[in-house]
């Protein structure tokens, strides 16, 4: 036991004569279970996640066709795409114009739904919480949007519009450029309620009663006051968390899209740069034009991040 | 009872009637909007032929009849691979994929949460980082990792990449930042348990609702994974993917198809029914600090 004591006490006096990077050294040693205990995750992280947008980012700058060794040509990728492929520019728009509607729409309605599902009894609130959040689970069961709104006279929308007299002939939703975009919105927006919007449900029910009592005697006089002054501040990191949700949700309707209106997309009117990415990487196998989409795209994403991060920081101030 | 008026009295805080009003009926509006199609998939599957070419349409079913589901296991009985084949495929994948994402990722949250070695918080906001951009991003070099490897046109080409999913690691480490107290660590440290039994005996017991959720995640994700890259061979595609074949049949298939979307969904909305406490209960803690 003595002997222990002293040996504990030794290492103690040697922790002051340490350098950093020795010292560092020795706590990476006492811990090692804890490499071992993570290794296997992030071996497997590295290898697709980390690596494949590292490699994105080198391939951009290259010829590739998996066939020949990649050809290192710089920014030419980047020249073609926004120079010479008038079908990318026309993607970036359709993107933009998607996921800055479905992106922020999504979030503000999981909010305003999960703050009113939060005034609900326990019971109801199981219930309606279920209710909003199924489509998002279920599926490709958004197939059945064709069904409602299907070019012929047996679609409930087109029927409904027949019977009243209002126009004579179905209406082609899914291949009439103008209808495409805003009903792929309404239908992106119906799966969207996902895992922001449980985080926000779960978020509202954490906070604080004694906080809202506080408010009351402060003189908070309505349920407006008190979401923006007491609410939504206590739950910023749960704000957080859900527009991260949100963002990657929508760079990520690529599948509902082509599901709803084919691909490509008549005149190209709901061609996105997922789609254009889909093309080029896995039907044209051109690797290195593909992986600079990929990069633009991933910097897409991680700038929409970094905007919504500076909003957020001013939530209830 | 004082316990009940206490919470009656926080209940009624600054809140008026009109406000309590059209905050239900907006629910109820949007709660029917949401519903709706989910409601019509199941009508449109218990109609009769002659229910389902009539017109005008009608959103309600009169003559309900099972006809569409046996039509659809007929379908599935004629296809060229047996069905059963897709079914077995996405429950095998669903079930490998979902075992390794929650083992892998509660040992490495543990880890990162509990045990206090050097870089921890930088090998964890790389996790961060990586919940901010989608899996598109990443699809191009998997495709050739996937070829290098030799995995296209395997299950494996599936399963790893579900398996390194770094939302289950993230959900499981904020759950674990919260719920296990470090003195519990401390003395079973102490008592000279290894790591590797605490996290067993002791962590794991008390993260219940995080690894429920987890499963839930994971499997919802691979239950509805449809057409891949990856795969080309009929024999190893997927559950989903074939239903959408199904669909994609035209008119002579419109019963069938609706009958296959009710029988897609019914499952993860199950699921979810059953665990929706935990997977709130796992989600309260998700919150991302700046």
């Amino acid at each position: 036991m003595a002997k222990i004591k002293s040996a504990e006490a030794k290492t103690q006096v040697d922790i002051h004569k340490m350098s950093k990077a020795a010292y560092t050294w020795r706590e990476m040693k006492k811990y090692k279970t804890g490499y071992i205990l993570l290794a296997p995750f992030y071996i497997l992280f590295t290898i697709f996640v980390i690596l494949p947008v590292l490699l994105s980012v080198f391939f951009s700058f290259t010829i590739f066709n998996m066939l020949e060794p990649p050809e290192f040509v710089f920014m030419q990728n980047y020249v073609r795409l926004f120079l010479d492929d008038d079908i990318f520019l026309l993607a970036i728009k359709n993107t933009l114009i998607f996921a800055g509607i479905t992106g922020p729409v999504s979030y503000l309605l999981s909010l305003l739904f999960a703050w009113f599902i939060n005034e609900l009894s326990p019971r109801v609130r199981k219930f309606v919480t279920l209710v909003f959040y199924a489509p998002s689970i279920s599926g490709n069961v958004y197939i059945i949007w064709t069904i409602l709104f299907s070019g012929d006279q047996y679609g409930l929308v087109n029927g409904f519009l027949i019977d009243i007299g209002l126009v004579n002939s179905p209406i082609q939703f899914f291949t009439n450029p103008s209808y495409i975009m805003p009903l792929v919105i309404v239908v992106a927006l119906w799966t969207s309620l996902g895992t922001s919007f449980l985080s926000l449900i779960a978020g509202f029910q954490v906070v604080d009663r004694t906080l809202y009592e506080a408010a009351a005697i402060d003189g908070v006089k309505n349920r407006w006051q008190e979401l923006w002054s007491v609410t939504l501040p206590t739950m910023r990191p749960q704000l957080m968390f859900a527009a991260v949700m949100s963002i990657t949700g929508a760079f990520g309707f690529g599948a509902i899209i082509t599901a709803l209106c084919g691909f490509p997309s008549p005149e190209y009117c709901a061609h996105t740069i997922m789609h254009h990415l889909q093309d080029y990487g896995n039907t044209r196998f051109e690797m290195g034009y593909a992986s600079a989409i990929a990069t633009l795209l991933f910097f897409m994403q991680i700038g929409a991040n970094a905007l919504i991060r500076n909003l957020l920081s001013k939530v209830g101030k | 009872m004082a316990k009940l008026r206490i919470k009656k009295s926080t209940h009624a805080l600054n809140r008026s009637l009109a406000g309590d009003m059209s905050v239900t009926g907006i629910l109820i509006i949007f709660g029917v909007f949401m519903a709706f199609p989910m409601v019509y998939s199941i009508v449109q599957s218990l109609k009769p032929l002659n229910e389902l070419w009539m017109f005008p349409p009608r959103f309600y079913v009169v003559n309900p009849t099972f006809q569409n589901f046996s039509d659809l296991f007929y379908l599935m009985s004629t296809s060229w691979v047996p069905f059963s084949r897709y079914i077995f495929n996405t429950i095998f994948i669903s079930v490998c994929g979902t075992f390794g994402n929650v083992m892998l990722a509660s040992f490495a949250a543990y880890a990162i949460a509990k045990i206090k070695f050097p870089g921890r918080k930088t090998l964890f906001s790389i996790i961060v980082y990586s919940l901010m951009f989608n899996s598109t991003v990443t699809s191009i070099t998997n495709f050739l990792t996937m070829s290098m490897l030799g995995w296209v046109d395997t299950y494996l080409s599936i399963i790893v990449p579900a398996i390194a999913s770094p939302m289950g690691l993230y959900l499981m480490k904020q759950f674990m930042d919260t719920s296990v107290p470090d003195s519990v660590l401390e003395s079973a440290r102490l008592d000279g348990a290894s790591e590797w039994k605490i996290l067993w005996t002791l962590v794991m017991p008390m993260v219940k609702p995080a690894w429920m959720t987890l499963i839930i995640f994971s499997f919802q994700g691979l239950w509805n994974q449809g057409a891949s890259v990856y795969i080309f061979s009929e024999q190893l595609k997927t559950f989903p993917y074939a239903i959408s074949q199904i669909m994609t049949g035209g008119i002579a298939r419109a019963g069938a198809s609706a009958a296959s979307a009710v029988i897609t969904m019914i499952v993860p909305i199950i699921v979810f029914v059953l665990s929706q406490s935990q997977v709130i209960q796992t989600m309260s803690s998700s919150g991302m600090k700046d």
